[in-house]
């Protein structure tokens, strides 16, 4: 019996090694990984930006692949948490063998697989991750969006200037690196702005009750709230916020960002708000018509700002491949890094030293569910 | 003042949803003197059989009063599926171990938890869905700013008319009295002629019933629900049952307005982030000085 047992775990054993040994990718292949939060709270951010990235490698595919050779993508499902993330990365770099990770949405995913690509000097980009603490991880970690110092200074100008707005309150996710990294900075630049934070509120992701919160923010009498979270939490937030009285804009990020977000209730309880994000699909710039144009052919609905940016992520990889003439790790980094004025479907790219790069963001404004163009704040 | 009130309204409607599912708790320890952990997971079920319900009549738009009727109804659809499931989760996994140890069971339960939980990801899928509105939520009354909305006064009466019912139920009908009876001793309620299985049965499908009308009203007041929403609330309502004392059902009732008020003044006046060891803090506190339960009486064990 023991004999047996030993012998079964042995097999297993040999199976596993034989399995995680085999898929190493045949010689006409180019392997590329990706991780997004398929399933769970905040899926449609890894739904979006998968689909983006497939648009972006069916493409290349199409118009013959890179250096002579077919690009397939990897992508597996964290299910929006970074102990999964963590696991998924492995996966691609060691079992997969990937030259390459795009991923994640969510700044505390990103910053949970990041770390992994670094040691193994992958180079990893980052659709949509705005925490600076992201690329500061290593000088193989790059993004494709801004950042958030600089999402900050674009919502607090557009509280104090163009809502002329002094009084505002703050409701953060305390569990999450991108709305706590977004509050503080955000606090600090609309004080130095000569705006005033009335109240500090904070929540943790996938609470359902926010009327205690929303409440005490209630008795301080703000003119708007600002809210740094993710869409799923704020569908709730919005609804509530409105049962109990509150009828003050609230003003979001582009963590706002999905078709999800004005779904039942929330749909009037959301009108005229508004947040920042990367991109206006009512932009009539003949690139991003163009991208909205392929995408709803292939996938029968509306890009998001997710879709663009992994779209974008693809393009700039394959662009450093290109011009590295091989996919050694090593070399396609170097090349990211010398990325410059590349013209993406989210506007023109560089990349700076510390691996972001500089974009201009627009401000949306909801309306009857829809989001539409409020306006542009340059870098 | 205006503050206060609101968040003493915020509190009581819930408090009135832990309670609805502390009920389950306590009713089925006191029959069978084991909890049952699948209960906050059969409050999920419920949520999601209301959802599919809504989806289902949503092709009669109604509105005014047809829409209570409608909200009555499809409460009324997830009350039998969720009772239907209690009921087979008895007869399919916890009456073959009856004779068993109790921590076999207990085990067990968690495991029907965990079954419904991930099963629930499979067939619903993982991502959070936004529950119809059933009512339509209008501001009911204002007291010098602070807005009482309808749906939380519904949730808060639907609760209370739950709870009134099922005290007539255990008080003043035969099953009731067959109920206390067995919940006293089996034995003797066995030798007395009364049919233990049906009891057991009954009490399932009451306290599962119970939950699944939960889950319609959580859904009305928190419109997200995902396949892992019944973890949380579970586990508060079943501190709730301890609270006010195992397998006392006024005391269940009054733990979960507990839980709520504590939870929502913890919040609202001194952090979200410590809000659950602050609640959870008292409890200990509540349970270090009187450890059967504010209602709750002392057992003699007989040897």
């Amino acid at each position: 019996m023991r004999n047996l047992f030993f012998s079964m775990i042995a097999l297993t054993a040999i199976a596993v090694f034989t399995i995680s040994g085999c898929n190493k990718g045949s010689g006409d292949e180019i392997l590329i990984g990706e991780y997004g939060s398929l399933t769970g709270p905040n899926a449609t951010f890894g739904i979006s930006s998968t689909n983006g990235l497939k648009l972006a490698v069916e493409e290349l595919n199409n118009a013959g692949g890179l250096l002579n050779k077919k690009v397939k993508l990897i992508t597996y499902d964290d299910q929006g948490k970074p102990s999964e993330a963590q696991t998924v990365v492995q996966r691609l770099i060691k079992n997969d063998n990937v030259v390459a990770v795009i991923g994640e949405v969510a700044s505390s995913n990103s910053k949970a697989g990041a770390p992994i690509c670094q040691q193994n000097k992958i180079p990893m980009i980052t659709p949509a991750s705005t925490n600076p603490e992201v690329t500061a991880i290593g000088d193989y970690i790059f993004r494709v969006c801004f950042i958030d110092p600089f999402q900050a200074t674009v919502v607090s100008k557009f509280i104090l200037n163009t809502l002329k707005m002094k009084k505002v309150a703050l409701l953060k996710d305390v569990k999450n690196a991108y709305s706590t990294g977004l509050a503080d900075f955000f606090e600090k630049e609309f004080k130095n702005m000569g705006g005033e934070i009335v109240e500090v509120q904070s929540f943790s992701a996938g609470d359902k009750d926010f009327k205690a919160q929303l409440t005490s923010i209630k008795a301080k009498n703000p003119e708007a709230i600002f809210i740094p979270a993710y869409y799923t939490d704020v569908n709730l937030i919005s609804i509530q916020a409105r049962e109990i009285g509150l009828t003050i804009p609230l003003i979001g990020s582009d963590g706002w960002e999905s078709e999800k977000l004005t779904e039942g209730k929330a749909k009037d309880a959301l009108e005229g708000c508004y947040f920042s994000t990367h991109v206006s699909t009512e932009n009539p710039d003949p690139l991003i018509q163009e991208f909205i144009k392929k995408y709803k052919a292939k996938y029968n609905s509306m890009p998001d700002a997710m879709a663009f940016l992994a779209y974008d992520a693809g393009l700039i990889l394959f662009e450093a491949m290109k011009k590295a003439g091989t996919t050694d790790p090593e070399k396609v980094k170097n090349e990211l890094a010398k990325i410059k004025d590349f013209s993406g479907v989210t506007g023109k790219i560089s990349i700076n030293e510390q691996r972001n790069a500089i974009k201009p963001a627009v401000i949306l404004e909801i309306k009857g569910g829809q989001f539409k163009f409020k306006e542009t704040v340059q870098p | 003042m205006t503050e206060f009130i609101q968040q003493v309204f915020n509190g009581l409607s819930l408090g009135s949803i832990y309670a609805l599912i502390a009920l389950g708790y306590t009713m089925i320890y006191g029959i069978l003197r084991f909890i049952n952990f699948a209960h906050g997971d059969v409050f999920m079920i419920g949520a999601f059989s209301g959802y599919y319900l809504g989806i289902l009549f949503a092709f009669a738009t109604v509105s005014g009063i047809a829409s209570i009727g409608m909200a009555l109804l499809i409460m009324l659809g997830a009350m039998i599926v969720t009772g239907a499931l209690g009921f087979t989760i008895e007869k399919l996994v916890y009456k073959p171990l009856r004779k068993s140890p109790k921590l076999t069971i207990l085990i067990t339960a968690i495991g029907v938890s965990l079954f419904l939980e991930y099963g629930g990801q499979l067939v619903f899928g993982a991502d959070p869905k936004s529950f119809p509105s059933l009512l339509e939520n209008k501001p009911l009354i204002n007291l010098s700013g602070a807005v009482i909305g309808s749906n939380p006064v519904v949730v808060l009466l639907t609760a209370g008319i739950l709870m009134i019912g099922l005290r007539l139920i255990v008080m003043k009908t035969k099953i009731g009295t067959a109920m206390r009876a067995v919940s006293y001793n089996p034995t003797a309620a066995s030798l007395m002629g009364i049919n233990i299985n049906a009891v057991i049965s009954f009490t399932f499908i009451i306290g599962s019933s119970l939950a699944g009308a939960a889950g319609i009203l959580y859904g009305l007041n928190y419109p997200s629900i995902d396949p892992l929403m019944g973890i949380l609330p579970g586990l508060k309502a079943f501190v709730a049952a301890v609270l006010g004392g195992i397998g006392n059902i006024p005391g269940a009732a009054l733990g979960g307005m507990i839980i709520g008020l504590l939870e929502t003044f913890v919040t609202g006046y001194i952090s979200p982030t410590y809000r659950d060891a602050i609640a959870f803090g008292i409890l200990i506190l509540i349970l270090l000085f009187k450890p059967t339960g504010l209602l709750g009486k002392k057992e003699i064990e007989k040897v």
